[in-house]
């Protein structure tokens, strides 16, 4: 992977450039003391990550990320924790780090770039696949029978009688159970990880002790069910 | 008042004192840099301007592991955004006492 540091500290830069030089397959490509610059060099080269500080005067890292069109993966680096809030609001930031950063927490932000660049790889083939082999299922809601492809599915929810089968776009409100609906699904992409939750594998985000996150949901993991989850993660 | 150290910067660098050392001439330029805009922002009544030079200080006084120094950074940073300065010879203090040690390393 390749990447560049935008800030306007050069004691900020000298401190992910260090972080960068311990990453075997990293290279800082670029150090840029604004984010102009940093747009423009973009605009010419193939990057995959950038580290960007979110609080520089005159053009802000938030208007950095609103600029892009197509943009890398990007880890914010903020003094303040506050910005933390705000950083999940765009799909092209996968992580943020408070300065001043530490080796544990820098490692960890690799680790989410490296899964990131992962799922959406997996997600393009799998997307592939599902076209041309029809891996999709019907739901009945109002007497409509609607077609949802499989890789398309978030998060199954059970509440009662009902199920909610949450989506990249729609959340769909369905009667039927939980059961009834894991026997319809594909057991290499989905899992269930609680008793009232199936997810679809492929779009996990990040996993934290008991929870996983997918999309903006926090889902809870129960006890039973984390061996089987960690035994199908692709860990280092 | 709290006394800095290089704890940070040490486990940053690890066996790396070439790095260390590089990093330790960034903080000493760029420390005196940001006072000095930092100052000149008082001077003509900026405070706006010059809460965004605290907001990089307060990066070094972490650096430096100075907490109390960062908590009061961001206390003041917070004042000047609202047009005010009333903390700024007690945030002098501070400044003048961490450029003392960086004179030192």
């Amino acid at each position: 992977m390749n990447c560049i540091i935008i800030d306007d500290e050069a004691t900020a830069r000298a401190i992910v450039a260090h972080h960068c030089s311990k990453i075997a397959d990293l290279d800082v490509i670029e150090e840029f003391d604004n984010a102009i610059d940093g747009l423009k060099f973009l605009n010419q080269q193939n990057i995959d990550v950038v580290f960007l500080d979110i609080h520089m005067p005159g053009f802000s890292g938030v208007d950095f990320v609103q600029t892009l069109k197509n943009p890398p993966k990007i880890v914010l680096t903020t003094s303040d924790t506050e910005f933390a809030i705000e950083a999940y609001e765009y799909e092209a930031i996968v992580d943020y780090l408070v300065k001043p950063i530490t080796d544990e927490r820098f490692l960890k932000s690799i680790q989410k770039i490296k899964n990131s660049v992962l799922k959406a790889s997996a997600s393009t083939s799998s997307e592939n696949s599902s076209a041309t082999l029809g891996e999709e299922l019907y739901i009945n809601i109002d007497r409509r029978l609607i077609k949802l492809n499989f890789n398309e599915i978030l998060v199954i929810e059970a509440k009662g009688d009902y199920i909610d089968i949450k989506t990249e776009t729609k959340e769909y409100h369905v009667h039927t159970t939980l059961k009834k609906i894991k026997d319809k699904l594909p057991e290499k992409l989905f899992l269930q990880i609680h008793r009232s939750f199936i997810i679809n594998f492929s779009k996990i985000i990040d996993i934290e002790d008991n929870s996983v996150l997918i999309e903006k949901k926090v889902i809870p993991v129960s006890r039973s069910s984390r061996p089987e989850l960690m035994r199908r993660l692709n860990l280092v | 008042m709290q006394q800095p150290n290089l704890s940070y910067i040490k486990e940053l660098a690890g066996d790396d004192k070439v790095f260390e050392q590089k990093f330790i001439t960034i903080l000493k330029e760029e420390f005196p840099q940001e006072v000095d805009i930092y100052k000149n922002h008082i001077a003509k009544e900026e405070p706006r301007s010059a809460a965004e030079i605290v907001h990089k200080l307060k990066h070094k006084f972490n650096i430096l592991s100075m907490e109390d120094a960062y908590r009061f950074a961001v206390e003041f940073e917070d004042e000047l955004r609202v047009g005010e300065s009333k903390l700024h010879a007690d945030f002098m203090d501070i400044l003048n006492f961490t450029h003392t040690y960086l004179k030192t390393i």
